[in-house]
């Protein structure tokens, strides 16, 4: 596949801390794919997609976001995407309203568009009662949703959410789930981890699964279970399976 | 576990806790710097015992009886230290409410809370007082080695003004919680311990300003005028001065005064300590209602987060207190400047090193706070925007609130003098500059919240940042009256500079 068509391209990207975290890893996603990468703790998922977001110096390998290489042209790159980790990366002393005014401006989206587009989000999040509030005293899930409408108000082509889901109670878990959904659907491609295999296996169109720095398998729920022989198993099983395989290896 | 088991038990475990966050604090958290950090305090401690023989060594053959005037020194001298201590434990007792740690573990645990938090008062007390025990042991040592084992009994003065104040600031900041609740106690309460901190000193300099045209404080204590107002040589007022004095007597009504104080407000407000620490940490910040849904501002990328970080900086309440404090410390040379229209007096020049001293220190902890102290630093970090032009706008905050903050006092001072204020407003820019230089070489990432543990990441940093600021002020000062000295002054402290660059983790 030309990495022109697709979302991200990576190729031998690797990384070693005091062990090797990521190991000569390849990884194709396709535009408007919504992708799951699963994996055991410590399989390098984090790293990975931190790599992708401009956070992390590969010691080898490339990385390419729509056709542009984001190690040689790092702002073009990050103009296209939105990074959301696990904690929620957000000001105390600032307002929903004013955190997301800051992303836009960073982003350079037009201010009329952002506001809107502002006041849509955090509305759609469930957040409307809180906008002239300062983020100070947000519980985690508040914070996690400001954090997720701070990454979509410049209207990235391509989200990387590191478990995005942590933290959010049911009602908050679905709505960032059809928030998602919609991105994908209006185009955007999504790239999530998540410890939560039942999300990955309803809302994924493929799914990675990662161990040891390298991706052990992949495809969509039934390529797995073909490549697996195992035609009516879970994702769940076929995780374990895969990860106990790579792990006697 | 028995009751009292239980109870000795948790004080061991505060007392453990409070020797492992001063232990953090001194070694930035790592444990192979613990030996070298024992080296360096006593080493410290030794050296510090010059500077105050320097200050009080001329004290240590006073005996009892003494006049008004020296007991009028004394008194204010310890009433100064009791306001310091107030303001530190102010500073820790707001600290021990908004942080949530082992609250609830607490609060769920069986055991009856009025007697847990009555523990944890006590511990607030002691660490408060163990800290001034060791702040004041070099220069009660210098009175002990000159005047004589009499003066041992100044340790017990330190005890019982440590004990009263931190009794004084529980029972202020819980005041203070019920008064204006706890989303806006954090703040006045940092402001509070800022101005009791400075207050007393400041207010001595202006009252001496005023009488006497002059910045020594002891020139309004050594006056008829104060004399004269003074209660009489047996008022209690003086029993500390007594008790420092080793009046066996007054040593124990103090130290008994202190005591009690301490035991009514455990007895008062214990019970009530769960719930007031409880709500500050649920509360912490939250209801700040009201607050405008403007438009968007547009402008480019820098822009966006100049505008982020002056608004971090105007709501960020280490802030406030600090440059109320700064603010606090320039009012009486200010005061001199006005003086100085009338009279022409030469105490005029002391001017330039406090405004180019504050400019810096400032600079320094703006610098921090803006560069180092970015809680959304993967937010920044994946934004379409180069490093380099990240730490610019960063940089150009820090100038820019500096410039808004001296720039005022600099165009007072060209009206006295032109030349002055020409010096004083290069001072300014070259302090704040090499703070801020100190800070980019040393940037770490951190949270805002911890910006009180900021010197303890390196202190090299805070040593060079600190010694550039005095340099500078010196230099300024000496550019005024011994030029020749300035341009030595100015060379040791770019010096300074380059050799903190060549040992900086950035070159």
């Amino acid at each position: 596949m030309k990495s022109e068509q697709s979302a991200l391209q990576v190729r031998g990207l690797t990384k070693r801390f005091d062990r090797l975290a990521v190991d000569a890893l390849d990884l194709t996603v396709r535009r408007g794919e919504f992708y799951a990468l699963v994996g055991p703790n410590g399989a390098g998922k984090t790293t990975t997609l931190r790599m992708v977001a401009g956070l992390l110096r590969p010691d080898a390998g490339s990385v390419a976001i729509f056709g542009i290489d984001a190690l040689g042209e790092p702002v073009a790159a990050k103009q296209m995407m939105a990074w959301v980790s696990d904690e929620p990366m957000i000001y105390d002393k600032l307002t929903p309203l004013e955190y997301l005014e800051f992303v836009a401006g960073l982003w350079g989206v037009d201010p009329q568009v952002a506001h809107q587009s502002a006041r849509d989000l955090l509305v759609s999040l469930g957040l409307e009662p809180h906008l002239g509030e300062r983020c100070e005293g947000f519980s985690k899930g508040m914070r996690q949703k400001v954090a997720l409408a701070g990454a979509l108000v410049h209207d990235p082509s391509l989200i990387i959410l590191d478990e995005p889901l942590t933290g959010l109670d049911a009602v908050s878990a679905r709505h960032v789930k059809g928030l998602l959904s919609d991105r994908v659907r209006a185009g955007s491609t999504v790239i999530m981890t998540t410890h939560i295999l039942e999300v990955a296996e309803r809302m994924a169109d493929r799914i990675g699964v990662i161990a040891a720095g390298r991706l052990v398998a992949e495809g969509t729920l039934a390529e797995l279970r073909q490549q697996n022989g195992r035609s009516d198993t879970s994702l769940e099983d076929l995780f374990i399976a895969l990860v106990d395989v790579e792990a006697a290896a | 576990m028995s009751s009292d088991a239980a109870l000795t038990w948790f004080a061991r475990h505060e007392l453990r806790l409070a020797w492992r966050e001063w232990l953090a604090m001194m070694t930035g958290g790592r444990r192979r710097r613990k030996r070298a950090v024992a080296i360096g305090l006593i080493v410290f401690a030794a050296f510090m015992h010059i500077p105050a023989w320097a200050v009080i060594g001329r004290f240590a053959d006073l005996r009892l009886p003494l006049d008004k005037s020296s007991l009028i020194v004394i008194t204010a001298s310890i009433f100064l230290a009791w306001a310091l201590m107030l303001s530190q434990a102010i500073e820790s007792v707001t600290r021990v409410f908004y942080a949530r740690a082992d609250l609830d573990l607490i609060m769920s645990s069986p055991v009856k809370l009025s007697n847990v938090f009555s523990i944890r008062i006590a511990a607030i007390a002691l660490s408060i007082t163990a800290m001034a025990l060791l702040l004041s042991t070099p220069f009660v040592d210098v009175l002990v080695i000159v005047g004589g084992v009499r003066w041992l009994s100044a340790f017990g003065v330190v005890i019982a003004i440590g004990l009263s104040a931190a009794a004084v600031a529980i029972a202020a900041t819980i005041v203070l919680f019920r008064l204006i609740g706890p989303a806006r106690t954090r703040l006045v309460a940092q402001i509070l311990a800022a101005i009791i901190g400075a207050g007393f000193v400041i207010a001595l300099q202006v009252a001496a300003i005023l009488s006497y045209g002059t910045l020594s404080r002891f020139a309004v204590l050594t006056s008829d005028a104060a004399a004269a107002i003074a209660p009489g040589i047996d008022s209690i007022v003086w029993w500390p001065a007594r008790a420092a004095l080793g009046d066996g007597e007054a040593l124990l009504l103090l130290l008994s005064f202190g005591l009690i104080l301490l035991g009514v407000v455990m007895a008062m407000f214990a019970a009530s300590f769960a719930d007031t620490a409880g709500s500050a940490s649920v509360h912490a910040g939250s209801g700040r209602q009201g607050i405008r849904a403007k438009a968007f501002r547009g402008g480019s990328r820098q822009q966006a987060l100049r505008r982020k970080e002056f608004i971090l900086l105007r709501r960020d309440p280490w802030l406030i207190s600090q440059t109320l404090m700064q603010l606090l410390y320039l009012v009486p040379p200010a005061l001199l400047l006005w003086r100085s229209f009338a009279d022409s007096s030469t105490a005029i020049v002391l001017i330039t090193p406090v405004i180019v001293m504050a400019a810096g220190q400032l600079a320094g902890g703006l610098a921090w706070l803006t560069i180092s102290g970015e809680d959304a630093a993967d937010l920044v970090a994946t934004a379409p925007l180069r490093p380099a032009r990240v730490i610019r706008a960063k940089i150009e905050v820090v100038l820019i609130a500096i410039g808004v903050l001296f720039a005022p006092l600099v165009l007072a001072l060209a009206f006295a003098s032109p030349s002055q204020a020409a010096v004083t407003a290069s001072g300014v820019i070259i302090g704040a500059v090499s703070a801020t230089s100190i800070q980019l070489w040393f940037r770490v990432q951190a949270k805002r919240s911890q910006f009180r543990r900021r010197q303890t990441s390196s202190r090299l940093a805070t040593f060079a940042e600190a010694f550039s600021s005095i340099g500078w002020a010196a230099t300024a000062a000496l550019a005024l009256v011994i030029p020749t000295a300035a341009i030595v002054s100015g060379v040791m402290t770019a010096g300074l500079l380059a050799a903190t660059w060549k040992l900086s983790p950035r070159r």
